[in-house]
């Protein structure tokens, strides 16, 4: 297949970025979408040009290092993949392809497809953890925990931390990430007794970071690699208001 | 240092209570002056992450350090299956002494016994932990924790969060980490790559860095420093590892001194997706655990190219259930790779390129119904429809071998400490648990074992029984570290060549998979021997490493970890030539047993080979720790 692509390159987070045309002559349909850069980059590393800049590691749709806004959408047009496990079998011969980073206020772009998503972990270090140090842990087997219960919690516990559903959402909000973390620990016995200060701890400090509120769009739903349904941030406001009513401080 | 005979300090008395008279013995560092102390921590994968996390913990000062944008993406996110450990939960005969036994014989007498048998009895704590961390494994009906089967083990003690233990485990390590930086007892330090390791007076006291963002080369010093920096599995180009895993740190660290064990054990793992074509940038494991439910099999017929749901039952060849009848599908790694690979030789290989067997699930489907299987495995089914474009759940799955994991590494004590005081090696880098053959669902087990209930311990009783010059990152060995660094950097982008780096990578990785893969000869080995050098020359003629060091530049840090593989392939290369021997993963032709199972030569090679760097292209100095077997006598493997 031949591709025409249109690529986002910034030298950095002060300047200014344009997209510019790169042609994909050699583009196999079994490349993932990350490989076919590969080769774009390759031809550029071998004239001496600077290869375009992206981030990936697992490739296999776990890590959550990759993130591109491929065609408007984060992640590309596949529903539940990542743009690592995006095979180029679903473009067709002649496409042309509009390729840009995660736009965020929270997100500033480090270099061409690059952001700084360290935001994510501050919000993490808020509080979305259980504050057990090690040694001394009870029998794991100790407290029973019903099996939906505990599916449930995977089902949340499963977000891979990309932020695609920061890059989708029109207020850039960190909802369906932060909930799915809160979902996830508050469902389980172990979660139970920072549950509420977990969860206010966790939005203030995504309010201080720069994200946006929810309104309810559903953008980060539809977008998300691991289909971490929407029915988390309303799990997450009930949370957030009953912590308010106990005073979850 | 002449050749010497390297000393392991395990500690002495029956080998059920090494460890716990080794914690008795131990010094302590008093709780107060914990804080005075800083440690480095490089690494934040399950062995780096626990172990900041901890020492965090306990109030050391803690200096941790990843490539990531995040600590939470290290490749042990990437682990699938699950984490062993002897609970007997399920009441099918385990104890901590078979989890032991299975290991020190999965990898083939290679490991030392009295590490392994702290690995089984540490096992245990770990489940308890993670599971006080929220970690959501799978549970059965009853709401206790279940249990699948792992290959080279007849009990089911495998403990599991769908296909995705490591990345449920690694949150938790992640969690408990990112608590102690709320903490401020660990300070992280992401987009770094260390590049250096600084010695003072012969202790390892700290490590010098690029910042990935911004290009600075940065020093920071410390009382300890600890490697959890993962496997060596990229020397191969295409495997199932991240794609910026890297030998890097161990092998800066190793260029500083500290001894190199054991590099030709690698670990090929019989079911990944097949090699489709040259743009591949790594290939994609099909956890272990689905050889729980599908049974592998090729046709009985050579060349025989219809399509699976064609071939008659009878024309088929479930050949390890036919080979192995006690184990059957679940033999060990090395086993069932070296399997595969026979088959296809023999021709009866299935799809394109014949580089490929079947394993199907029919039989479970129809057995335990489609909505067990795919409560159990869809994650990986649906990761194998994106790559492969098949249902797996319909046509069986076409797998074969590939590089996954490294058992070689850093050599380390039972203290985890190198021959270089002060540096400590966790995880996948370190060559201690695994022997020659890794069994499956123990990485993270070595991993977490490591990081939260050995090193806490043991290096309090380093730093409680040392006394230290006082050293800030302004002393000269800094000084020297960072114009080292800095000369290799420029010395990378001054070559301006016109070879792209993957170009090179991709054909290292093709000589070492053709001649240091799955079955090794001498003359394969030398042919080995006489390219890699070559190539490597060929890189610093003509490699282009494009852009400057003052920013991101990707390809400079890709370029500069297939510098480093070009150095230390030869290394690996060369103790597979010195090991005469067949042993789980390191397989040389010349020394099976008449059905073609490897050989072992226990009166020449019972040792741990752990090599001393003289120089780039220069011949090492082997040291040699000898391995004692008290509780487990070697014999021939058998899973028949
Ligand atoms: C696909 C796959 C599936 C697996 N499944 C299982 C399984 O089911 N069960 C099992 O037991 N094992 C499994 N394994 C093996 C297991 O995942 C790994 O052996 C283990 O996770 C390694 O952990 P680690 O902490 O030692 O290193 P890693 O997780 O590899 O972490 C390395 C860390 O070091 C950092 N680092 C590396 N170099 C540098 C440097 N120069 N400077 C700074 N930082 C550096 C990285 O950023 C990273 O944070 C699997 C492996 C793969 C590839
Ligand atoms: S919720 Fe989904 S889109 Fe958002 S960070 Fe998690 S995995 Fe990514
Ligand atoms: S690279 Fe890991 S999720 Fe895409």
């Amino acid at each position: 297949m031949r591709l025409k692509l249109k690529i986002w390159r910034q030298a950095g987070p002060g300047t200014a970025g344009r997209l510019v045309d790169y042609a994909a002559d050699h583009v196999s349909p079994d490349m993932s979408f990350l490989e076919m850069l590969d080769v774009v980059n390759e031809g550029l590393v071998k004239q001496g040009h600077d290869a375009i800049a992206f981030d990936s590691d697992c490739r296999e749709g776990i890590c959550g290092m990759c993130g591109l806004v491929v065609n408007g959408i984060p992640h590309g047009p596949d529903r539940g993949t990542t743009v690592c496990q995006l095979h180029m079998r679903r473009f067709r011969d002649g496409d042309t392809i509009v390729i840009e980073p995660w736009r965020a206020r929270a997100f500033p772009v480090v270099k061409d497809l690059v952001v700084d998503r360290s935001a994510l972990d501050r919000i993490i270090t808020a509080g979305g953890y259980v504050s057990v140090n090690c040694g001394g842990a009870p029998d794991g087997n100790a407290i029973p925990i019903a099996k939906e219960v505990s599916e449930t919690a995977m089902d949340s516990a499963a977000c891979i931390g990309c932020g695609a559903c920061v890059a989708a959402c029109k207020n850039a909000s960190a909802h369906l990430f932060m909930s799915a973390k809160i979902s996830h620990l508050s469902l389980l016995p172990q979660g139970q007794i920072e549950r509420y200060r977990r969860v206010v701890a966790m939005i203030e400090q995504a309010d201080a970071e720069g994200f946006g509120s929810c309104s309810n769009e559903g953008e980060c739903e539809a977008v998300c690699p691991k289909e971490i349904p929407i029915s988390n941030i309303a799990r997450m406001t009930r949370e957030y208001f009953r912590a308010l009513w106990v005073g979850g401080r | 240092m002449s050749p010497t005979k390297l000393d392991s300090n395990v500690p002495a008395g029956p080998i059920a209570e090494k460890w716990d008279r080794h914690r008795f013995e131990m010094k302590l560092v008093n709780p107060a002056n914990k804080r005075k102390y800083t440690i480095i921590v490089v690494g934040t994968g399950l062995a780096g992450a626990s172990a900041a996390a901890s020492l965090g913990e306990l109030g050391y000062n803690v200096l941790n350090f990843c490539i990531q944008d995040s600590p939470r993406r290290a490749h042990s996110i990437a682990a699938q299956g699950g984490i062993n450990a002897a609970k007997n939960y399920q009441n099918d005969g385990d104890s901590v002494y078979r989890l032991f036994y299975d290991t020190v014989k999965g990898g083939d007498y290679r490991s030392r016994e009295a590490n392994v048998y702290r690995l089984a009895q540490l096992s245990v704590n770990i489940i308890d932990q993670c599971v006080a961390q929220g970690v959501p494994f799978a549970r059965d009906y009853g709401g206790l924790l279940d249990n699948r089967s792992f290959g080279g083990a007849q009990v089911s003690r495998t403990f599991y969060a769908r296909g995705q233990t490591g990345q449920q485990l690694l949150l938790g390590a992640y969690q408990s980490l990112m608590r102690q930086v709320h903490k401020g007892t660990v300070r992280l330090f992401a987009r770094r790559e260390m590049l250096d390791l600084v010695l003072v007076e012969g202790r390892a006291r700290g490590i010098v860095c690029r910042n990935l963002v911004t290009g600075e080369i940065e020093r920071y010093a410390a009382h300890a420093v600890i490697l959890a920096t993962g496997g060596y599995g990229t020397v191969y180009y295409l495997s199932t590892n991240a794609v910026n895993s890297n030998v890097t740190a161990s092998w800066r660290a190793a260029k500083r001194g500290a001894l190199f064990a054991n590099p030709c054990f690698t670990q090929i793992h019989p079911t990944c997706i097949p090699v489709t074509g040259d743009h591949q940038s790594k290939l994609t494991l099909m956890s272990e655990s689905l050889r729980n439910d599908g049974r592998v099999w090729v046709p009985k017929k050579k060349g025989d190219t219809r399509p699976p749901d064609q071939i008659p039952e009878d024309e088929r060849d479930y050949y390890l259930e036919r080979k192995y009848p006690s184990f059957g599908n679940l033999v060990p790694r090395d086993v069932a790779s070296r399997n595969a690979k026979q088959m296809a030789d023999e021709g009866r290989g299935v799809g394109e390129t014949g580089l490929a067997v079947y394993l199907d699930f029919q039989d479970a489907i129809q057995r335990l119904g489609i909505d067990v299987i795919r409560e159990k495995y869809g994650n990986l089914f649906h990761m194998y429809k994106k790559i492969a474009d098949e249902d797996a759940y319909k046509v069986p799955m076409r797998i074969y071998p590939a590089i996954h994991y490294t058992m070689g590494g850093l050599w380390v004590d039972y203290n985890l400490m190198t021959n270089v005081p002060g540096l400590h090696v966790l995880g996948e880098a370190n060559f201690s648990d695994h022997g020659a053959n890794r069994l499956g669902a123990s990485a993270l087990m070595q991993g977490l074992a490591d990081g939260y209930f050995v090193i806490p311990y043991t290096i309090g009783h380093y730093l409680a029984g040392s006394t230290m010059l006082k050293v800030t990152s302004e002393h000269d060995a800094f000084k020297e570290s960072a114009n080292c660094v800095q000369k290799n950097i420029n010395r990378l982008l001054s070559v301006k060549g016109n070879r792209g780096i993957r170009e090179i990578h991709r054909e290292l990785g093709r000589i070492m998979w053709d001649n240091v893969g799955m079955s090794r000869t001498e003359q394969s080995l030398r042919t080995a021997l006489a390219q890699i050098p070559k190539l490597r020359g060929e890189f610093w003629q003509s490699v282009s490493v494009p852009g400057t060091d003052d920013n991101l530049n990707q390809s400079l840090e890709y370029a500069g970890r297939v510098a480093d593989y070009l150095e230390f392939a030869e290394l690996l290369t060369l103790d597979a030539l010195h090991r005469r021997e067949s042993c789980g993963g390191h397989f040389r032709e010349e020394s099976q047993t008449a059905d073609g199972e490897a050989l072992r030569d226990d009166e020449h090679y019972s040792y741990v080979a752990a090599w001393e760097f003289t120089g780039v292209g220069r011949e090492p100095v082997l040291h040699k720790e000898p391995l004692v077997f008290e509780e487990v006598h070697p014999t021939q493997r058998s899973y028949k």
